[in-house]
């Protein structure tokens, strides 16, 4: 059983991206704005967060600016779509490949640069404690931090007026407006918010799991992020749940090719996504319980004057 | 028909009309070379080191280049390279074994612009291939690596079990077992050339699993990242990643298409152009072993000379006898495989403890 400990270790370090722009994503779609530009603000957070983190030295000042940055496309998106009411798939779609193209224009420079990885928490006498040290205090603090962000936004969406709010303009809006909630102002807050946690994961992407600027490098991961908010039928704590089962069977198939279990690998590679697959039909099959859950003003745009 | 004929006056005047520019060209200024990279340039690997011999044209040769990268291999591809034959480029160089297909098509339909195609296999009057011999680097990183490894378990990430990776695979296997028989290798197929967080992850599933040595064909440095993170020893893939694991880097095989795509350039240049197939390894410069790192100098000595009796042709990888796992004898005593061979091979050699994905 040694291998189960740093086993565990990188199923961790590979569900914390997704958790991280999922916990965003989840909140914004609550409020009634799907963005699909998850993957571009995940890219662009990522060479921020890297670019700042090379030049200055300073991972602290790299994360801030990967939130700042994720922030900044979030508000793109955000002023097409809320302000002028443009179609919110077609701008998503859009914002993911205008950042693709923008974080290699911008991270040419810093190809082939190195950096530290980010420093792992380290209690002097606790983290090394057996098995329960390393998993437990042995991560670096955005693996904390994802996990404080899913627990507070289930906090927040179940327990505060302000989620209740939020949830009320998803779910809403003409109700929300009449009420004299500001539709416009709370759907800008809720999908910088989700910018802002995109910008977040794509930075641990490039400071702690391969720190590293290379192009594309999310490769899919922004999407899977998207695919996790529906498969946890927007609940904090299913979409815990999920960001690590999708991180167990990623790594999962890698550790069985490696102990030399025949499975072909690419059926292997092919399990995740079957695994959502087969989630949602079960899901969806129970038609009460999705609509209870889904926002239900998702993807449309509002128009206060009428 | 009259359509058809039109198109062939129309392709006639084209050639007549290049014909003319051509003769009195020669001169490496009107020379315009295109390129098509399967991955963005930025990748620090397989494309970024086509880039560099792109760059190196026109250092060298003035010569006004152009590209396209991350084309995808299918359809898109076609169209790309057409594009470029269509606006006058001479030498257009399709770096992906995908692009064959639209590369032979395109090439038939342009006649007077001369096409290269990395790692294929099809060739015609104005269509040459080219490769670089990988496997002889990899031989030399298998005997630095059976010297190097105190656990004796190697860890390979690969990308998809074609045989260029699986040649690679055998090859650095002979190398380990040259020089230690006890050498186990444990193989993972991440099934991308490119995506840093799952190269990284099966890097980290094989160290866990007791791997102290990392060897990569994926193209990204995560797996040589991790290895540097964990405390191992690894390669380089495609070009020097000492950068990124200056504790952790044995050597790197570096793909070097400089002096190859200079070469060729000039050739369309001068008139002396002229369809072929290259196979290049060490001895051409195709393929480069960076700095030996972070090894004892006895090891350097012996990886030094294996690179050179490699290069000079005194000594061939696959030198039989070789058995395939099923115990088969694939090359006899004294011989060595043939190229046929090396380019469809589709077997692991005896005493590889896995089995290949078909």
């Amino acid at each position: 059983m040694e291998w189960l400990v740093p086993f565990i270790l990188t199923v961790i370090t590979a569900s914390t991206p997704l958790l991280l722009a999922a916990s965003g994503e989840l909140v914004t779609e609550k409020s009634g704005v799907l963005n699909l530009g998850v993957e571009g603000m995940m890219l662009v957070g990522a060479i921020a967060g890297f670019a700042v983190t090379a030049s200055s030295g300073s991972a602290i000042l790299g994360i801030l600016a990967a939130v700042v940055a994720g922030v900044l496309m979030s508000l793109i998106f955000a002023f097409l779509t809320l302000s002028l009411m443009a179609n919110q798939v077609a701008t998503g779609l859009a914002l993911t490949i205008f950042g693709i193209g923008f974080s290699a224009l911008v991270g040419s420079k810093f190809v082939g640069f190195a950096i530290d990885p980010l420093p792992a928490l380290s209690i002097p006498g606790i983290s090394a404690i057996p098995v329960i040290g390393p998993i437990l205090f042995g991560q670096d603090f955005l693996v904390y931090l994802s996990i404080a962000v899913v627990i507070g936004v289930g906090w927040f969406l179940a327990k505060s007026r302000a989620g209740l709010v939020l949830k009320a303009v998803g779910d809403s809006h003409h109700s929300a407006h009449a009420i004299g909630y500001s539709v416009i102002k709370i759907r800008y807050l809720a999908t910088m918010f989700g910018g802002a946690m995109a910008g977040l994961g794509g930075a641990y992407l490039s400071l702690s799991y391969t720190p590293m600027w290379a192009e594309n490098m999310t490769a899919g991961r922004g999407w899977i992020a998207l695919a996790l908010v529906v498969f946890a039928t927007w609940r904090p704590g299913r979409l815990l749940a999920g960001a690590y089962m999708f991180g167990l069977i990623s790594v999962m198939q890698l550790h069985a090719q490696g102990a030399g279990i025949h499975v072909p690998s690419q059926f292997m590679s092919m399990l995740p996504y079957l695994a959502t697959v087969i989630v949602l039909v079960i899901i969806s099959s129970d038609r009460a319980k999705i609509r209870l859950n889904a926002p239900a003003c998702i993807g449309q745009a509002f128009r206060p004057a009428q | 028909m009259n359509a058809s004929f039109m198109k062939r006056t129309i392709a006639a005047v084209a050639a007549v009309g290049a014909l003319a520019t051509g003769m009195g060209a020669a001169q490496a200024e009107d020379v315009k070379v295109g390129f098509v990279y399967v991955g963005p340039i930025g990748d620090h690997g397989w494309s970024y080191r086509h880039d560099i011999g792109r760059q190196a044209i026109e250092a060298e040769l003035g010569a006004e280049t152009s590209y396209v990268e991350s084309v995808p291999e299918g359809a898109d591809a076609e169209r790309v390279i057409r594009q470029m034959a269509q606006t006058g480029h001479n030498l257009i160089f399709t770096t992906s074994f995908g692009y064959m297909n639209p590369t032979e098509k395109v090439a038939k339909q342009f006649p007077n612009v001369k096409f290269e195609h990395a790692t294929g296999y099809k060739r015609a009057d104005n269509l040459s291939t080219y490769a670089a011999r990988f496997y002889e680097g990899r031989y030399v990183a298998g005997v630095i690596a059976g010297k190097m490894t105190k656990s004796n378990i190697v860890g390979y990430v690969g990308s998809f079990p074609i045989p260029e990776v699986v040649r690679g695979i055998n090859s650095f296997m002979m190398g380990a077992w040259s020089v230690n028989p006890d050498v186990k290798v444990k193989i993972v197929w991440a099934n991308t050339w490119y995506d840093p967080g799952k190269e990284g992850d099966a890097a980290k599933a094989l160290i866990d699993q007791g791997a102290d040595i990392m060897v990569q064909h994926t193209d990204s440095p995560a797996p040589l990242q991790v290895a540097e993170n964990r405390g191992v020893l690894g390669f380089g893939q495609a070009s020097d990643m000492i950068k990124f694991a200056p504790k952790a880097q044995l050597t790197a095989i570096v793909d070097n298409w400089d002096s190859y795509y200079v070469a060729r350039a000039k050739a369309v240049a001068d008139g002396t152009w002229e369809s072929m197939d290259t196979w290049g390894g060490i001895n051409t410069g195709m393929v480069e072993l960076a700095p030996y790192t972070n090894m004892p100098d006895d090891v350097k000595a012996l990886a030094e000379e294996t690179a050179a009796k490699i290069a000079s042709g005194e000594f061939h990888p696959f030198t039989g006898p070789i058995y395939d796992q099923a115990g088969e004898l694939r090359v006899k005593e004294g011989e060595v495989a043939d190229d046929g061979m090396l380019l469809g091979m589709d077997w692991y050699i005896k005493g590889i403890d896995a089995e290949l994905p078909k």
